[in-house]
């Protein structure tokens, strides 16, 4: 029980960034938070949000495992266009939905091999490892799809965008599903321990006996496959590959959810819970600004000084400053 | 020459000849959980080489820093020929003409040999460089010290001896008053040795006073006219070179700490636990023997730098050999990594416990459990329970003192965050484990402790291989000491061989060989 009011004293300044987001979309939009079943889907600007931060939790989510062994992965934009360019030209070929999940699945996995035997086989520096496959990756897809735009049609394959179980939207299944798996496989096992370990000293964690080289390698593998997930997401929802624009600058969002959720990119710390619930900030961020029907070239600029604000206050200069001053008001 | 009977304190030589250049006295300073210098005492004369010497964590990079304005003191009082100073960054101490040049050459190799001599006096003509005037001066102050260089050319195409001799002209041109050398001759070959004594000794007959810092014992009598010992932040006074035997330097430099210290032997070693035959590195550590009874402890003496945490690396698969074997239980292992060694029960705390063993944000009950865990791998999570009841255990036993076991293992103090550590290995229930200066740096309850532990631990039938600059402590617990000199295992001791006299002597046996 005391553990349980720690993290949630710990987790404050994500859960009031999140709030107060959502707050000013209700203030901005009053019907934010209204629902309605629509043809058996939950629908609403709400749900909206979750849908549309999808992709970017997906990405965050196994971001958040790289950069708590004090790496990061560049490359996970480039996945996404590969995943989507082998699902869709798979589709278009003929084969069945479920094949070209698997297809792509795969995909994202070999992605996730090639940038864990860099860093953890040969010892690039992950910025440059994964830089590599960032530059590349598009190219791949477009040898994929042999550079055009393949669309096609397959209801089942497009549910994955637009479908949904029990009301629920497939994408937010797909989020929280990955999140709820990485959640229990860190926390049943030792791998929350020995990630965090390989963050904070990694060469400590080879003195203690930790297999540095095989975790390391294993998250840059879930990452990939987690990336892999996300391009499936936006395929199914153009219902076509775009190489050149799928998943565009996105891993720049997924590693800003990272940090927003508290991670600090010389690792140690990693919560796939507080990353979900960053992707969610970020996304209400994005759609709050879409909802004022501000032009479009103010979009990146606001971001820009919401995201800066948001860091100000999660930042431990401020922390202590309010710890120091709630101190100094508990002694008065 | 009885190291035992030496005191401590008379080596206060207060000869009156020769003035008094810098004079420092009572310096003190403090780091969070250590005193790096308890009211150190230090005086230069005008025209004296003064060695300064002490093994790692002695103090002498800190009192250099407090002298050289990079940190600022606690208390003492520092005077320059007589008058008391405050130097505030090395910038001032640079002003006064205090100069240290340091192991790593702080010059600028794209630049050039003269821009590198007259950085921040550059000669101006109609507010330009004077490019003429620059190599003119850059030559002349070269000439003080007989240096003959293209002064025109970068100095990064000059070798790392001459781009230590320009740092020292760069001080020269300065008018230094006071050179602080900072082992100087680390990466340099015996010529280019002798040409920097050759410079160094003329700088002083010259008035400079030069503070020598080194670890190699002969250079210290070749140059220096008196010596300065410091250990674990306090002086141990100052001598003329020519009084103090380097046996007896040796001794002062890795001291004797517990005064009581009584050799108890183990109680029955028994069965061989491990061998370690002629393992062997490139450039680590030339082939070496250890073989390791169960309640048997073993040390290993030597200096800094003499090849003896190296053969912990070996023994424990941190470093892989080119050759050797090792054999557990008779049986013959491959040590690939430090997991191999873990899961043939071997265990090692290294020596320095900041970089090499701290997880600093992780909390203490981690701390103690990563190990095990990692030893059953990362399927096999300890439950909650266990971790507590493991951990709970291991504090109790060692007397880790922490208020909270969750809370960052950062913010102990280093005698607890050492006895964590070791928490951390009893945790796997080892059959060997390997100590790297498992008492450095922690204060003296903690110390005795852990020194309670060892013996302890060895006779529950633990095989124990310790490395330890505390000497007398050594021999105290250990039925057998391996002198390292050199990356080289030159004696092993055993019996009635253990005493004080035989490790000095065979530590400082090469010295005075040569």
């Amino acid at each position: 029980m005391r553990a349980a009011v720690a993290k949630l004293r710990g987790a404050w300044p994500q859960l009031s960034a999140l709030i107060l987001m959502l707050v000013i979309d209700w203030l901005i939009f009053p019907s934010f938070f209204q629902l309605r079943l629509v043809d058996g889907r939950l629908t609403g600007s709400l749900v909206d949000v979750l849908v549309r931060g999808a992709p970017v939790a997906l990405l965050a989510l196994g971001m958040a495992g790289v950069i708590a062994t004090r790496g990061i992965d560049l490359s996970v934009g480039a996945i996404m266009a590969i995943a989507g360019a082998v699902a869709a030209t798979s589709i278009a070929g003929g084969s069945p939905w479920y094949v070209a999940v698997l297809l792509a699945l795969l995909a994202g996995m070999a992605c996730g091999i090639w940038n864990g035997t860099l860093v953890a086989i040969f010892g690039v520096q992950p910025i440059i490892a994964t830089l590599v496959l960032m530059v590349a990756g598009r190219g791949i897809a477009q040898l994929i799809t042999s550079g055009q735009i393949t669309t096609f049609v397959d209801p089942q394959f497009a549910a994955i965008a637009s479908g949904s179980t029990v009301g629920i939207p497939v994408p937010i299944l797909i989020a929280v599903a990955t999140a709820a798996i990485l959640g229990i496989l860190t926390r049943s096992t030792a791998l929350g321990l020995m990630i965090r370990a390989i963050g904070i000293n990694p060469g400590a964690a080879d003195l203690v006996g930790i297999h540095r080289q095989g975790i390391t390698f294993a998250v840059y593998v879930t990452s990939g496959i987690t990336a892999a997930l996300a391009g499936l997401i936006v395929a199914a929802d153009i219902r076509g590959a775009d190489a050149n624009n799928a998943g565009l600058w996105l891993e720049l969002d997924a590693i800003l959810v990272v940090v927003l959720a508290g991670a600090s990119l010389l690792g140690g710390r990693l919560s796939y819970g507080l990353t979900l619930l960053s992707a969610i900030t970020l996304q209400a961020l994005k759609t709050g600004i879409l909802l004022a029907g501000l032009p479009p070239q103010m979009t990146l600029i606001l971001m820009a000084v919401a995201v800066s604000l948001l860091l100000a206050i999660q930042a431990p200069a401020t922390q202590q400053w309010l710890a120091r001053s709630a101190r100094r008001r508990a002694a008065a | 020459m009885s190291a035992g009977k030496t005191s401590i304190d008379d080596q206060h030589v207060t000869d009156s000849d020769g003035a008094q250049l810098l004079e420092a006295r009572g310096i003190t300073k403090s780091y969070p959980g250590t005193i790096a210098l308890d009211s150190v005492n230090f005086s230069l004369r005008a025209g004296e080489v003064h060695a300064l010497m002490g093994e790692n964590g002695a103090g002498k990079s800190t009192l250099i820093k407090v002298l050289t304005g990079a940190e600022q003191r606690d208390a003492g009082t520092v005077e320059l020929a007589g008058t008391p100073i405050e130097v505030h960054d090395t910038a001032a101490a640079q002003r006064l003409g205090i100069w240290a040049v340091h192991q790593e050459v702080m010059t600028l190799p794209n630049l050039t040999v003269a821009e590198n001599l007259l950085m921040g006096a550059l000669p101006r003509r109609f507010g330009l460089v004077d490019r003429r005037e620059m190599s003119r001066l850059a030559q002349s102050s070269l000439q003080q010290i007989g240096l003959d260089l293209d002064v025109d050319r970068p100095l990064g195409s000059y070798s790392v001896a001459i781009r230590q001799l320009v740092a020292i002209g760069r001080a020269v041109r300065a008018d230094a008053r006071v050179l602080v050398l900072d082992e100087p001759t680390a990466s340099l070959d015996m010529p280019e040795v002798e040409r920097l004594f050759g410079i160094v000794r003329g700088l002083a007959a010259r008035g400079t006073g030069i503070v020598f810092i080194t670890h190699f014992l002969d250079q210290v009598y070749a140059l220096s006219d008196r010596i300065t010992v410091l250990r674990n932040g306090r002086s141990l006074g100052t001598a003329r070179a020519s009084d103090l035997p380097r046996s007896e330097l040796v001794s002062r430099m890795i001291g004797k700490s517990l005064e009581d210290a009584v050799h108890k032997p183990a109680a029955k070693p028994s069965g061989l636990v491990a061998r370690f035959s002629g393992l062997t590195r490139d450039r680590l550590v030339e082939p070496f023997e250890i073989a390791l009874h169960a309640g048997e402890a073993v040390g290993a003496a030597g200096l800094l730098g003499s090849g003896r945490s190296e053969t912990a690396l070996l023994m424990f698969g941190a470093e892989r050999a080119d050759d050797g074997s090792v054999q557990i239980d008779n049986t013959t292992v491959k040590l690939k990594s430090p997991r191999d060694a873990v899961r043939h029960g071997i265990a090692f705390s290294p020596e320095d416990r900041k970089t090499d063993a701290i997880f600093s944000e992780l909390s203490v009950r981690d701390n103690i459990i990563v190990a095990l865990q990692s030893k059953r791998g990362w399927l096999r999570r300890i439950t909650a329970r266990d971790r507590k009841a493991i951990t709970d255990r291991l504090i109790e036993q060692l007397k880790v003192k922490t208020p909270d076991a969750d809370k960052p293992i950062g913010e102990l103090s280093g005698g607890n965050q050492q006895k964590a550590l070791l928490a951390r290995w009893l945790a796997t229930e080892p059959r060997v484990l390997i100590l790297d200066e498992p008492t450095r740096g922690i204060d003296v309850g903690a110390h005795a402790e852990i020194v309670r532990l060892i013996e302890d631990l060895r006779d529950r039938g633990m095989a124990l291989y310790v490395i330890s600059s505390e000497l007398e402590e050594l021999l105290a617990y250990s039925d057998r000491v391996s002198v390292m000199r050199d990356r080289k295992q030159v004696k092993l001791l055993s019996g009635d061989e253990l005493t004080i006299e035989n490790v000095i002597a065979a530590i400082a046996a090469h010295e005075a060989a040569q």
